[in-house]
């Protein structure tokens, strides 16, 4: 074997390096471990984020064997799961509500948070704007050890012997707040409310230095309305973080205060374990209002990134330029700011005043304009264009095909009326499950599929990256699209087991079906997982453009170093989606490349810039407001 | 054996890495352009494929499993969600079908040939202004059909209406009926609770006295039932799938729901065609280890009448519990007594009767 490996290896004729190690400086620790260099911080959260899903994705599939295949004896995993199992080898019904609720606290926060603005805001935003770095290099690295110490203590909360915290990820007071309630009320809710401060630190961290850099570290001529739709997404990201995450900081602490500092913000005449508690006057609806102030953008800040990314793949694999460049700019704004306006959506049935409940599903079922807005834009970005099927491409196709067939449940459950019977049963699973988990992991992926170039100097194994599409969309589609039916017969969530009724005895089929192709799914990503490492260190060398793109990450050498141009940063003279533009020599037009090379191709507009360009060297009209 | 089972996958994985190598290699020798672009054509085939198939499953199992997974109704309001709920259905399966379609069609249509220029096409202000309106004037008619209902639903209950009390805790339902002789629910205390007094009712109420407790929830066909729901330790969440009900039970505060119940228990089992059918109430919010058996029974009685004489058959929680007589204001006990329909010669009854009482 080792004869063919060399043969390989020499007959692609790769491998510049020799020369790549000259720019490091440091030594291992501050270049590796504490780096300050956006990219060495992108790779950390991305590979802290893939272990996350790595084990979000295993609890996900442990409760999926006790629903799809509740007679099953699970006595082989007593290894590793040990007291969890009863003694006739099932999942204990406390520790399926762990399960449940670490699964969605992992997936939601470390996954679809910080492993996907982690990675690719760090990532990007300096390298698509033409920056050097983050506007604070040190800023940056403590959020990424912010993340990292609240990823230990979220870790360690699943080996205590009280399991971790289990009232749902979405922890509503008293269950949360009232150890007595259940066993994952104490040790691991403290745990997890530590872990999550520790984590909204981080996540303020990251965001200051995404929207400063944005703001202030562009490149010469990179306008705003040049920036590419992933930058735009990741600013709105950055914005819509930081003014909602320190209301969950807010309603976490008071509900630390509940549990340790006998306040009453959320408890009130509670007769729990045979005594009555003291606590008068809170109301755990207060909880639910805090909690979904964060909770509902955090939907937005885990999609929104994943848009962008898609938009930016889908253009240039189609090479086409995005269809409503300002559109897709104004629903993201829209959607952003909509979505502070929307929270109470999750609580037309929690017993808040029904006018409220008017009020929010108005405001709701008007956020699905700008979101039906982008779904016309990116079909329409498809159309007549000359599709090349990357694996990032097809990762973002199923991107737009989860986002439409999840977001048109939306309009079910934003409407109050409808949602009486829905709330909390697996439509809502089904729904949001695709909408933003799918869609935002599909995001993710399509994203490593496509900078991998840029951030390993490799590519990743195209074949490789079908075959873990393929799985991965049927088996999403089969996971999800059965809950649907599931839903609308009345199916509540969360349950360990639907024997004791008689309305929900059905479905056992389906149910089945779902777990085998959770399975599925789960055991696809271990292609992926596999062609990611080997790919680092085998892959095909890549070259310094590998898909012909237009934005400026793709002029920096294969392997750029601390401060990512070599020489001068590059100058800006275009929008990024400069696609098949008629009469160009090729098919793309870079960012940096000034119009006055381009005569062929102008515009009659763009043809007025070229003297501006040769006046003053490169700033152009529009640009000098925004200096 | 698991050592065998151990080195079976280590050795597939083996061999599977070992095709991998070879298929890369052979790849290297073949060139890549050419492949790359079959591969290219497979991928399009292959999401043409799935959107047929995708569409034919869709309709098919929406077509062959309806009665399976449609739950027949049995409510006033249920009737109007329902209706709402399949006219949003028909809307959004009309336009996800389209765009489905559109999609998967384009990326076919338009996959890469060598040669071929995509066409320039950044915007259009007439198209998008278009699919602005279009999709915001349909959802504003479905919100207004849906607030209106909402409002209904909503809305104050009827003087009239039959009121039932449901309280949740971990891990079971009770309900609390008002009594036929005052109708009226007593007062409650939640620091009054103990092991007998489990709605923590507060005796110093005269309403309380004829009060019961039932372990089934027993509704009225054809009139309005309010149900006034709370919580005794964590939130909990009422469910009446029939009914289209949900309501959380909040500790400290009360929640209501009011509906009107169409169908019978005897209706429902004509109906469905199945004797032993049975209505059920579940708990929809976690509650913790037992969320998941909270069930409550459901009987619906053919008329009011029916109801009414049920609600007769049942004896006043202060009736089972007579002991509590104690806690009762002395100068309330006789009414007590005869409220709660104590028998008067019954100890309890004998020792909470004031002294001077028995000595005239």
């Amino acid at each position: 074997m080792a004869t063919i490996d060399v043969h390989s290896h020499t007959s692609t004729q790769h491998d510049d390096h020799g020369h790549e190690h000259e720019h490091h400086h440091g030594n291992f620790w501050t270049n590796y471990v504490f780096s300050e260099d956006h990219k060495v911080i992108a790779k950390q959260f991305l590979i802290t984020g893939m272990a996350w899903a790595l084990i979000g994705g295993v609890l996900s599939v442990l409760f999926r064997l006790q629903l799809g295949f509740p007679d099953a004896d699970l006595s082989w995993l007593r290894p590793i799961l040990g007291g969890w199992l009863t003694p006739e080898g099932k999942i204990d019904p406390e520790f399926y509500l762990a399960l449940v609720t670490m699964h969605g606290t992992i997936m939601v926060f470390f996954v679809l948070t910080a492993g996907l603005s982690g990675t690719f805001s760090n990532f990007l935003i300096p390298l698509q704007v033409g920056a050097r770095d983050m506007a604070s290099g040190f800023m940056n690295m403590l959020s990424y050890w912010f993340f990292f110490a609240s990823s230990v203590v979220m870790f360690t909360s699943l080996f205590i012997s009280t399991g971790p915290a289990s009232g749902g990820w979405v922890i509503y007071p008293p269950l949360s707040a009232l150890p007595q309630a259940m066993q994952g009320s104490g040790l691991g809710m403290t745990l997890w409310l530590v872990a999550m401060a520790l984590f909204i630190v981080s996540s303020l961290l990251g965001g200051i230095n995404y929207i400063t850099t944005v703001i202030n570290l562009r490149t010469k001529g990179m306008s705003f309305t040049k920036l590419p739709l992933t930058i735009w997404a990741f600013f709105f990201t950055a914005i819509i973080g930081v003014l909602s995450f320190p209301v969950l900081f807010a309603a976490a602490l008071l509900l630390i205060f509940d549990r340790s500092f006998g306040t009453s913000f959320y408890l009130s005449d509670i007769y729990i374990g045979g005594e009555a508690l003291p606590n008068q006057g809170g109301s755990p609806i207060l909880f639910q209002h805090l909690f979904w102030f964060l909770g509902h953008p955090e939907v937005y800040i885990v999609l929104l990134p994943a848009l962008g990314i898609t938009s930016e793949i889908i253009a240039t694999n189609s090479r086409k330029p995005i269809f409503g460049y300002k559109a897709m700019v104004g629903s993201m704004l829209f959607i952003a700011i909509l979505s502070f306006v929307v929270w109470a959506h999750h609580m037309f049935v929690t017993g808040m005043n029904p006018f409220l409940g008017s009020i929010f599903t108005l405001l709701t079922l008007i956020i699905a304009v700008p979101s039906a807005v982008k779904i016309f834009n990116y079909v329409t970005t498809l159309w007549k264009g000359n599709i090349r099927f990357t694996a990032a491409m097809l990762f973002s196709i199923g991107l737009v095909s989860f986002f439409l067939t999840g977001g048109i449940t939306g309009i079910f459950l934003g409407n109050s009326a409808i949602d009486i019977q829905l709330h909390d049963t697996y439509f809502v699973v089904a729904h949001f499950h695709l909408v933003m988990g799918s869609a935002s992991f599909f995001g993710m992926v399509a994203g490593v599929y496509h900078w991998f170039p840029k951030m390993f100097g490799r590519m990743m194994d195209e074949k490789l990256g079908y075959i873990h599409f393929w799985l991965t969309f049927v088996g999403v589609y089969l996971v999800f699209f059965p809950m649907h039916y599931i839903g609308i017969a009345g199916f509540p969530r969360r349950y360990y087991s639907w024997t004791n009724f008689e309305t929900f005895s059905g479905f056992a089929d389906l149910n089945m079906l779902v777990s085998a192709a959770a399975i599925l799914t789960l055991t696809a990503q271990f292609i992926f997982l596999f062609n990611f490492i080997y790919s680092i260190f085998r892959g095909k060398v890549a070259p310094a453009n590998p898909w012909n793109a237009n934005t400026l990450e793709w002029t920096t050498p294969r392997h750029p170093g601390h401060g990512n141009w070599p020489g001068e940063i590059p100058t800006v003279y275009r929008w990024p989606y400069d696609y098949s533009k008629p009469g160009a020599k090729e098919d793309f037009i870079p960012q940096h490349i000034p119009y006055s090379e381009t005569p062929e191709s102008n515009l009659p507009h763009e043809n007025e810039l070229v003297k501006l360009e040769m006046n003053d060297g490169a700033i152009i009209v529009e640009d000098k407001k925004h200096h | 054996m698991s050592l065998i089972i151990g080195l079976g996958v280590v050795l597939v994985l083996a061999i599977l890495y070992l095709i991998f190598r070879i298929g890369n290699l052979v790849g290297l020798v073949k060139g890549r352009e050419e492949e790359s672009t079959s591969w290219n054509s497979v991928n399009a085939y292959l999401l043409m494929l799935f959107m047929i198939l995708g569409l034919i499953g869709f309709f098919w199992y929406s077509f062959v499993h309806f009665d399976s997974y449609n739950l027949p109704v049995a409510s006033e309001h249920g009737e109007v969600t329902d209706y709402l709920f399949w006219v949003t259905m028909a809307v959004t399966v009309v336009a996800f079908v389209l765009i489905f379609i559109a999609m998967f069609w384009f990326t076919f249509k338009y996959r890469y040939e060598v040669g071929r220029k995509a066409v320039f096409f950044a915007d259009d202000h007439k198209l998008e202004i278009v699919w602005t309106v279009v999709p915001a004037i349909v959802l504003a008619l479905l919100i207004f059909s849906g607030l209106r209902a909402w409002n209904d639903i909503t809305g104050p209950a009827s003087k009239d209406a039959v009121v039932i009390e449901l309280i949740g805790q971990q891990f079971l339902w009770t309900a609390r009926y008002p009594g036929t002789k005052d109708k009226q629910l007593g007062k409650h205390n939640y620091k009054m609770i103990d092991a007998s007094n489990e709605f923590g009712l507060d005796l110093s109420d005269k309403n309380t006295f004829d009060d019961f407790k039932s372990l089934e929830l027993h509704l009225p066909k054809g009139q309005e039932v309010q149900l006034m729901i709370r919580a005794k330790d964590v939130l909990h969440s009422v469910f009446l799938p029939h009914f289209r009900l949900k309501m959380d039970a909040v500790p400290g505060m009360h929640t209501t729901f009011k509906f009107v119940a169409t169908k019978s228990t005897a209706d429902m089992r004509a109906e469905t065609g199945n004797p032993n059918f049975n209505y059920e109430m579940a708990c929809t919010e976690i509650c913790g280890r037992g969320h998941f058996s909270m069930r409550f029974p459901v009987f619906v009685h053919d008329s009011v009448e029916d109801y009414e004489k049920w609600m007769a058959s049942q004896e006043a929680w202060l009736k089972q519990n007579p002991e509590y007589l104690q806690r009762v204001p002395a100068e309330l006990r006789e009414a007590a007594i005869i409220k709660a329909g104590i028998p008067a010669d019954s100890k309890e009854a004998i020792l909470a009767t004031p002294v001077t009482v028995t000595l005239n």
